[in-house]
């Protein structure tokens, strides 16, 4: 018999603090040889940060780690692949305008010349072991999101890493895409090799995972058998009181709204990302937008919202085309559409100036003469704050020092105070915690119900279900069915976002 | 604690926020760092600092003769500088102040030359005026517009445009616009009394023209729906068009004023200092702004002040020239000191220093 | 015909400087720094190439030895090298560690090192009683090489064999760094860097490290050329100004070169030609109106390449913007 093995990685009371925020209190984990963990916990419950000490690139306060019960010192990066850790990161760390191959081999020592050949055949060695399909010459801008995460792996393979980390790895992929991982996942547990993954959802966990370990707040909550939990009690450890998990969908009449028929937007190189895009809209009613990212989600956002010029075919809103118009045309032909962007603080927000300043983003075309006032503005603030128990210590506090669930209630705030027809919101929950995402569809919610059209592009196909009463799936720029979110399977939208196959279209 | 040990010597920590007495204190520290510096490279010339330092301010402020020239470098300085604020608020990087003002000189001095004996003083002082302008503001609007089209890179198109008007000016002096009456000297004639600029209390009227248009340029960028466009294309251009704004207009209408700025500064240094376009009308201006900008914090207010100590600067390093034999080249090098060392003290303002072993304080 | 071949040598003896000036830089882009200072650099290093040449001269001649032309050269090499470097110490010292604006700081070199070299270029002349300026002996280190037999070669040995060293040094250089972007580890890294610092972190690359040699080397670069404008153009005599606008004109060609090493040695010969055409081919118009022309045509190109989008051929990614690993 074998003594029991030390524990590939053990982390010891770790600490971490940004500032006067602490990321991690005193967090302990370990994980096996041929284990996988799953490491749970909200949006800023501190998973990643946790993780990111182990692979480098941020050095612990204070706390032990461990490395096959050995005490070790991760400086850098290069320390972690030393000792075999590879971390998969969520936002993924690739180079866009070099190759697959000169990704991998990026910060590797070895000779002064690259030997590309060697390199390819090395990869192609690698791939055929556990089954990915990846060209070394192909540049990774060219790639799809699920290739961009296969050249994540290859990479921490090929620096022979047999701990790997994954954050978030299925946030971006298929229900398809995401079996297609996990059976690589448990190839790689056989094979002897500890995975940590991190994530936010459930069934995931408990799918492919043996041991979870939970955290809250930058708190370590405990570590369950995966065979003892279940969805409620992970819930509980994750949120700390009992949550209702379910989304209570609000019925509300509907009438017709917007219409959008042809839209094909082009970029500058002639590629289209959206080709033909015609759907309904109505007062009344949720529309969520699926689809893998990068399917054209933006553009259709963009163009909806007047940011997209070059934009053809019709946008009937309220019988106004308004195809081709920018946002001032818009609110001049009196069509309010509310929109909440992807990237809050780089379209829809300006990090350095106050809240107020960052309502009258909307508000400051309609003061009369040359003068601008700030004094409506600071009042609206107020009551924003107010309203949405936005934490900012007033009107005057800059919009980057807040948190990211804040910046989203500004943002979102402002919109709907400007008492929209139509609403299009993107990724609205991203990067908030549980209980700002549940604020965050009351709010489209109550918007539903008072007869506003609402866009809802989501990454979460659970939520699209539970809170939308169509979901348009989207395939390459190509719309490729609209379903009841009633009847329809996770499966089955799965099937349409990588296959542009089409189903009758359910009616509004 | 081990990790104690292994702390990196010095580590950065971001600030929470910062009170306004520490912030300028930290400036106060930078302005002595720059000024010891250039302490330390005066001695290692061979001369008493304190001496020299003193030397410079006694031939900046000391008689009024003095104070009257410094005044009189400071108020091109003050305008382009106010010219260069509108451009970088809004992220427009424009180092084509020196070209601007050659071209408005140009404008300016064609009529200064060829109209003096056919308008009176106001009108003709006037129409140098409206003409300087223009051909700043031209000059300014080209790269803008192939900016907002195009998205041309504007630092290196409107650093070209300098080049391209000290050669025009050249041209000018050289060929069409050179003074018979100097037989074979490249010179452009002196211009006539009446397009002279008037003077009060000692310098001519530019001096009002210069603080009028601080407080304008200050109510323009803080107190109009334009300034507030210009803050936030500034800031991120997706933000403004979503916000409805018309990018490409504001980017070429603040260049446009940027130029006319420029323009006028031209106008002022032709019939108010020089009497006549030369190549070195400009004299590096169009540069130094961009730093008395940027001191400034492209607050006009306090461009005031940093646009009369820099001339304080250049006024005294002309002084030590002759007392000393130092080059007034040192007023560039100093400035550039200056320039370097306010440029990093920005980052004291918003990290804060951790030593090995340090407690990191919660309240920042 | 004879024309041809003299615009040609015209040519690439000025275009020498813009080559340097325009390698210094892309190396510096590669690594993600938008030095604009490339002007400051060349003032620097010019004033520094002629004081340690000059310096050099004086204390040989204090000891009443002769002074050696290669010594001279190698010294002003290495000065001009180590002065471009340190503004661009300065430079990446402001920029990668203190965080400060890439463009403001850069501007800043650029006014900074004109001040400094003019500064300094007077001051010798001061001490000198006069101007300051080398011995026939270290001007002709500087001059144009004859390698017989090769240079005798009718046409071919005046187009190839017949210029001064430093017209080799640029090209090896630029060779050089062709082969280190493409074809080596570094040389990924580097572009790793530029594009991506976050990437280039996590896969174990010292950013900081990178940053800085690229920038300091491409900065004595940078200052290589300024050498070669005071110590072969002007002939080792310091001319207030003397850089006049090329170490700008290396900035744009930066961005004509689509920051290859290789399409900058075309780029600075269309330049260098375009500088000295007013000697070679009459168009009628007058002179000052040529001197305009390397700049009127920058403007042009700047204007043809934003209409050119690529993703490949374009300003490193990450250019501009100062990275911080824990800033969140």
């Amino acid at each position: 018999m074998t003594t029991p093995r030390p524990h590939a990685i053990e982390l010891r009371d770790v600490t971490k603090t940004f500032g006067s925020v602490v990321a991690n209190d005193r967090v302990s984990l370990a994980v096996r040889r041929g284990e996988i963990l799953a490491l749970l916990g909200e949006n800023g419950s501190g998973k990643t940060t946790l993780m990111n000490m182990l692979s480098g690139i941020y050095y612990p306060d204070s706390g032990h780690i461990l490395v096959d019960g050995r005490e070790v010192t991760i400086r850098a990066p290069k320390d972690a692949f030393a000792l075999g850790i590879g971390m998969i990161h969520q936002h993924f760390k690739l180079v866009d305008v070099l190759t697959a191959a000169e990704n991998i081999v990026l910060g590797l020592s070895g000779g002064v010349r690259l030997d590309r050949k060697a390199l390819a055949g090395r990869i192609r060695e690698i791939s055929a072991k556990y089954g990915f399909a990846l060209e070394p010459d192909k540049k990774v801008y060219r790639m799809s999101v699920c290739e961009k995460q296969t050249v994540e792996i290859v990479k921490v393979l090929y620096r022979g890493a047999d701990i790997l980390i994954l954050d978030e790895p299925t946030a971006v992929l298929t229900p398809q895409e995401t079996d297609r991982l996990f059976a690589i996942l448990r190839a790689m547990r056989a094979d002897g090799k500890a995975i940590v993954i991190i994530t936010h959802k459930l069934h995931e966990v408990l799918s492919v995972s043996d041991r979870v370990t939970i955290l809250r707040k930058g708190r370590y909550i405990e570590t369950v058998e995966t065979a003892r939990a279940d969805v409620q009690s992970l819930t509980d450890g994750m949120v700390g009181r009992p949550m209702r998990l379910a989304i209570s969908r609000v019925e509300a009449e509907t009438k017709p709204l917007c219409g959008v028929r042809g839209l094909t937007v082009r970029h500058k190189d002639g590629h289209s990302v959206l080709e033909g895009v015609s759907f309904d809209l109505c007062g009344g009613e949720i529309l969520g937008v699926a689809g893998v990212a990068g399917s054209g989600q933006q553009a259709l956002c963009e163009a909806l919202a007047g940011l997209e010029p070059g934009a053809q075919g019709r946008i009937v809103v309220g019988g106004v085309n308004i195809a081709g118009m920018n946002p001032g045309q818009i609110l001049a032909a009196g069509v309010r559409i509310g929109f909440v962007p992807e990237d809050r603080l780089g379209v829809g927000l300006v990090g350095s100036l106050n809240i107020a300043e960052n309502l009258l983003v909307r508000g400051y075309r309609k003061q009369r003469g040359i003068f601008l006032r700030r004094g409506p503005a600071k009042a609206q603030a107020g009551e924003l704050i107010r309203w949405l128990a936005v934490n900012a210590t007033g009107p005057g506090q800059r919009v980057s020092k807040l948190s990211g669930g804040n910046v989203q209630k500004v943002l979102l705030g402002r919109e709907l105070m400007e008492a929209p027809q139509m609403i299009i919101a993107a990724y609205p929950v991203r990067g908030l915690d549980i209980s700002a995402s549940y604020t965050v569809y009351d709010l489209l919610q109550a918007q539903k119900a008072k007869g506003v059209g609402v866009l809802f592009v989501g990454e979460d196909l659970d939520v699209l279900l539970e809170l939308c009463d169509r979901i348009m799936v989207l395939c390459g720029g190509r719309v490729s069915g609209i379903v009841d979110a009633r009847t329809a399977t996770k499966e089955e939208i799965g099937l349409m976002m990588t296959h542009a196959h089409r189903r009758t279209e359910a009616a509004p | 604690m081990i990790a104690e040990k292994r702390d990196p010597l010095v580590r950065m920590v971001r600030r929470e926020n910062i009170s306004p007495a520490q912030a300028l204190f930290i400036r106060a520290a930078a302005l002595v760092c720059a000024l010891l510096t250039g302490g330390l490279m005066i001695l290692a010339l061979g001369h008493n600092p304190f001496a020299v330092y003193a030397d410079m301010i006694i031939g900046s402020l000391g008689t009024r003769t003095v104070l009257a020239e410094t005044i009189r470098l400071a108020i091109p300085l003050l305008i382009t500088a106010l010219a260069i604020s509108l451009a970088f608020k809004m992220s427009f990087w424009n180092i084509g102040g020196e070209g601007q003002i050659l071209f408005g000189a140009v404008a300016a001095s064609y009529f200064a030359l060829f109209w003096a004996d056919t308008l009176p003083r106001a009108p003709l002082l006037l129409i140098m005026a409206i003409a300087g302008a223009l051909a700043g503001g031209l000059a300014g609007l080209l790269p803008a517009l192939c900016k907002a089209k195009w998205d041309t890179n504007e630092t290196l198109f409107t650093l070209m445009m300098n080049y391209i008007a000290l050669c025009y000016i050249k041209y000018l002096q050289n060929g069409p616009w050179k003074d018979a009456r100097l037989r074979g000297f490249p010179k452009i004639a002196m211009f006539e009394d009446i397009a002279k600029l008037p003077k009060l209390l000692g310098v001519h009227v530019g001096w009002i023209i210069a603080l009028a248009l601080a407080a304008l340029v200050y109510l323009y960028l803080h107190h109009t729906k334009h300034g507030y466009e210009i803050t936030v294309v500034g800031e991120s251009p997706r933000t403004a068009k979503y916000a409805g704004m018309n990018v490409g207009r504001v980017i070429v209408r603040t260049m446009f004023l940027s130029g006319m700025l420029c323009g006028l500064t031209g106008f002022i240094q032709v019939a108010g200092a020089d009497y006549t376009l030369t190549d070195s009308t400009a004299g590096g201006v169009g540069f130094t702004a961009i730093t008395v900008a940027w001191l400034s914090k492209l607050n006009p207010a306090i461009m005031v002040f940093v646009s009369f100590a820099i001339a304080m600067l250049k006024k005294g390093a002309n002084k030590i020239q002759t007392t000393f034999k130092i080059p007034a080249s040192a007023a560039d090098v100093l400035t550039g000191v200056l320039l370097f060392f306010m440029l990093g003290c920005e980052f004291f303002l918003t990290y804060r220093l951790v030593l090995r072993g340090g407690k990191e304080r919660l309240d920042g | 015909m004879d024309k041809i071949i003299n615009l040609l040598c015209a040519a690439v003896l000025a275009g020498t400087p813009l080559l340097l000036g325009t390698l210094g830089n892309i190396l510096t882009s590669k690594a993600g720094n938008l030095n604009l200072g490339v002007e400051g650099m060349m003032f620097m290093g010019g004033v520094s190439g002629l004081m340690a040449a000059y310096c050099y001269e004086q204390w040989a001649l204090a000891g009443q030895g002769a002074s050696s032309g290669v010594t001279a050269a190698l010294l002003s090499l290495g000065a001009s090298f180590a002065a471009g470097g340190l503004g661009a110490l300065i430079y990446a010292f402001l920029v990668v560690t203190l965080r400060a604006n890439q463009n403001v700081t850069g501007l800043t070199l650029a006014i900074f090192g004109a001040g400094f070299a003019n500064f300094f270029g007077e001051f010798m002349g001061i001490r000198a009683g006069g101007y300051v300026a080398v011995s026939q002996t270290v001007k002709n280190a500087f001059a144009g090489l004859r390698v017989s037999p090769l240079s005798d070669i009718p046409v071919l040995g005046r187009l190839l064999f017949q210029y001064n060293w430093v017209v080799y040094f640029a090209l090896l250089a630029a060779l050089l760094m062709a082969w280190f972007l493409g074809r080596t580890r570094m040389g990924l890294n580097l572009r790793a860097v530029g594009e991506n610092p976050a990437t280039a972190d996590a896969a174990g690359i010292n950013v900081t490290l990178y940053k800085y040699a690229a920038t300091v080397i491409g900065g004595g670069v940078c200052g290589v050329g300024g050498m070669y404008m005071v110590m072969v153009t002007c002939s080792g005599v310091w001319v207030h100004n003397c850089v006049n606008g090329y170490g700008w004109l290396a900035v744009a060609l930066v961005i004509f070169a689509a920051w290859s090493p290789l399409q900058a040695l075309a780029a600075s010969l269309i330049f260098g030609g375009l500088s000295v055409l007013r000697m070679y081919v009459s168009l009628g118009i007058p002179m000052q109106l040529y001197d305009m022309l390397p700049y009127a045509a920058t403007v042009f190109v700047l204007v043809l390449t934003s209409l050119r989008q690529s993703r490949e051929r374009s300003q490193p990614a990450g250019c501009g913007v100062n990275y911080f690993r824990e800033d969140r």
